[in-house]
């Protein structure tokens, strides 16, 4: 709870462009910035993070597939040709493979970064990610584990990605104990979230929004950083309603922002970062604040990550909200591929939400 | 690691193999003179099949002049649609990943002329000439590409889904592989059924390294099912050659127990023997491989270049040496069933076809937006969106 307040007084709104896709880290944190940045985007971040991986770690490998020439988003571009072919290769075109060796490999001590092409993808992967990844530890009573798993793969919407490469499958693994889920938001946030994820000794899926891969530009220090996992961020301060999201969600939130603002709505907007195990702290005093609560992610709404939100926060806030909370996401249908617009948590969508909350 | 040990010797140079045997055309048994319908021509397949647990079929093919124009204008028409698709996508109206067969036509034609309607035929993502094989329409083809209502899935599915249920054609999947085991209980149904038809399920070279194929292979030989495995090998999973994925790229082999055959994929008449025999082989024994040696000219989607883990000389070597469409070409000049003007016009009057067909599927409309949530479950059961901007969503039931 205290580090959640410190954070409230130091964040000042500024970031996001005019443009809906380029969100951006508002930093004006000084220790994330010792020395100035070049101005990257996401996918460049990604790969700056995978440099440092692996320059830090000599136990560190990047594998999946078509990763040694680049990978279809270029995020691994260059580390084949610096850090040889035995420690970034590409494996053939078998998912439940690809997880399975990371398994092992991060068993010995490794640290396994595994590139699932698109979160789609990852399917075929689910069975060794949920049995064997996620409950090596306790399993074995602590004797094995695979800690050095990041499953690196994006996610979500990209405007034209039809059924096959849009969706956001979050929700699945944040079911499961024993694994992280972590979603960045903006090239710094992916750094520095990378980092930590690739370090953190538990086995992590790491979603990244391939809508901001090329859209999301920011200043990124390039030296050797690390965000802290579980810890989500007051991104905008407010006073009327607390708005929770991740990834590229938060873009599309923050616009609904701007716009309810000019309506005389102070919205809080919050970025969770962590799903699993996420940081109930920083939303919990947030809504004591508000006494509103919206949750908005482009998965379906049935099942999704925003139905655990909501109960906890019902369970821990009931007696000080002031309207049910609301929850704008993706409709339970496929992913379209001509109906994408209807089918996604839009701008308006979430403006007509945050007003009648407000107005309950 | 077994990268370290990438063999770049034998690998590359398989590719462009000298066809010039083959097309330098034997004299056909038959006369020339006349070429009605009823001539048959005799010749040879460009390479011998290689088998594995089987006796091969044989080299020599017959054919009629009409198959070998028929042969042309299919896969004239298919090359030029996939043309026609890369421009409409690069103009950004069709949207969602789109892939393209161009230089793998032969497969689709040779195939479809050895089997019937009632046979089924199951694929990935690549899947437009299939459809146009199956009997689809281009109008159909371009519509569903668009996202329009006149499309084969109702503009529902897009490049990846193309389907056709009354010519045996099980789709257009999105997941690499995991078509395989579909195939397998399309085929199982079929042999329940006693009515002596096969399924065609296939997979490219990348998609042999899934697990579920494997999976696939042992259920269709322990229960004996009518199941051809059709390896398009095409030599890249997606930008990974095929020597750095498989240890073994002798695809045709890798069913263990199951027997194989290795086919030239760039020569319809090859395809079309390999078919026909697979089929009869599959209603005897059960399943059985075919790998079709292939070679696709595009990138893996559209976007990926397609030059950046292979050589423009590859591409164009391939293309001057072995390509599918050229060498019907030289079959119908050396045969003199009709002169290289013919034949361009031929291809004019194609392309002409086809831009009608894009002008057509331009003006069917886009499906309506109460599409979006019907045939989530059966009609009737669903969900369906209302209020500001769609913000609510209800249940219906039936």
């Amino acid at each position: 709870m205290a580090s959640s307040l410190r954070r409230y007084g130091r964040r000042a709104v500024s970031m996001c462009r005019t443009r809906k896709p380029a969100f951006s880290t508002s930093c004006d944190d000084t220790s994330l910035l010792p020395q100035s940045g070049t101005s990257i985007n996401l996918f460049s971040a990604i790969n700056q993070a995978l440099h440092i991986a692996l320059e830090t770690d000599s136990r560190a490998y990047v594998f999946g597939e078509d990763v040694s020439f680049g990978g279809v988003f270029r995020c691994t571009t260059g580390l084949a040709d610096r850090f040889g072919k035995h420690r970034v290769f590409n494996t053939p075109l078998c998912e439940q493979g690809i997880v399975g060796f990371g398994v092992g490999l991060a068993a010995m001590g490794n640290r396994a970064i595994a590139e699932i092409q698109f979160a789609d993808y990852i399917y075929p992967a689910f069975d060794q990610i949920v049995n064997e990844a996620a409950k090596f530890r306790y399993r074995s009573g602590n004797q094995f584990n695979c800690g050095g798993l990041t499953i690196r793969a994006p996610y979500g919407a990209v405007g034209h990605g039809g059924h096959y490469h849009s969706q956001s499958p979050e929700a699945f693994f944040c079911h499961v104990p024993g694994i992280k889920v972590v979603i960045p938001r903006s090239p710094q946030q992916a750094k520095g979230l990378l980092l930590s994820c690739i370090r953190d000794s538990n086995p992590i899926v790491f979603f990244e929004p391939k809508w901001l891969y090329r859209l999301a530009v920011e200043e990124v220090p390039e030296h050797d950083y690390m965000l802290p996992l579980s810890e989500a961020e007051v991104i905008r301060e407010g006073s009327d309603i607390t708005l929770v999201g991740w990834g590229a969600q938060l873009s599309i939130m923050e616009e609904a922002c701007l716009d309810a603002e000019k309506d005389g709505i102070s919205c809080e907007l919050i970025d969770l970062k962590t799903l699993i195990p996420w940081d109930k702290e920083t939303v919990e005093a947030s809504v004591r604040k508000t006494g509103r609560l919206l949750i908005s992610h482009e998965a379906p709404v049935t099942g999704g990550f925003g139905a655990e939100i909501s109960a906890s926060i019902v369970e821990r806030c009931f007696l000080r909200l002031e309207a049910p909370v609301a929850r704008i996401c993706g409709l339970d249908t496929p992913f379209p591929l001509v109906f994408e617009t209807f089918y996604l948590p839009t701008k308006n969508k979430i403006l007509d939400a945050i007003k009648s909350t407000v107005n309950y | 690691m077994a990268l370290s040990r990438i063999a770049s010797s034998s690998s590359r140079s398989h590719l462009i193999k000298p066809l010039t045997t083959a097309l330098s055309l034997r004299r056909p048994i038959s006369s020339l003179s006349s070429t009605d319908d009823t001539t048959t021509l005799t010749f040879e397949t460009s390479v011998p099949f290689t088998s594995h647990r089987c006796d091969p079929p044989s080299r020599t093919v017959e054919t009629t002049p009409k198959e070998l124009l028929s042969f042309f204008r299919d896969m004239a028409l298919m090359r030029r649609m996939e043309i026609a698709a890369d421009s409409l996508y690069k103009a950004k109206l069709i949207r969602g990943f789109c892939h393209l067969y161009d230089g793998q036509e032969a497969v689709a034609v040779g195939m479809e002329a050895a089997i019937t309607k009632k046979d089924c035929i199951i694929t990935a993502y690549r899947d437009h000439c299939i459809f146009l094989g199956r009997g689809g329409t281009l109008l159909e083809a371009f519509a569903e590409l668009m996202g329009r209502k006149g499309g084969c899935s109702k503009g529902k599915g897009g490049s990846m889904h193309f389907y056709k249920k009354e010519g045996g054609f099980y789709g257009g999947h999105g997941i690499v592989g995991a078509q395989v085991p579909l195939g397998c209980g399309l085929a199982f149904a079929q042999k329940y059924s006693k009515d002596e038809n096969v399924t065609f399920a296939l997979y490219g070279d990348g998609a042999a390294n899934q697990g579920q194929l494997f999976e696939a292979l042992n259920m269709a030989a322990l229960w004996d099912l009518p199941a051809i495995f059709v390896c398009e090998n095409n030599h890249y999973g997606m930008g990974t050659a095929e020597w750095r994925a498989a240890k073994s790229p002798a695809y045709y082999k890798r069913g263990d127990y199951v027997p194989g055959l290795k086919v030239d994929g760039m020569d319809a008449f090859a395809v079309k023997q390999a078919c026909k025999f697979a089929k009869e082989h599959a209603l005897k024994n059960g399943p059985i491989i075919l790998e079709m040696d292939t070679y696709r000219y595009h990138g893996h989607s559209m976007s990926d270049p397609g030059s950046t883990y292979r050589s423009r000389d590859e591409i164009s070597g391939v293309r001057q040496e072995r390509d599918p469409v050229e060498r019907i070409r030289k079959l119908i000049l050396s045969h003199e069933l009709a002169t290289e003007k013919e034949l361009k016009d031929f291809e004019k009057e194609v392309r002409k076809e086809v831009d009608e067909a894009i002008a057509k599927a331009k003006e069917s409309p886009m499906p309506d937006p109460s599409e979006l949530f019907t045939n989530v479950y059966v009609k009737g059961f669903g969900v369906e969106a209302y209020g500001a901007d769609r913000k609510e969503v209800r249940a219906v039931l039936p």
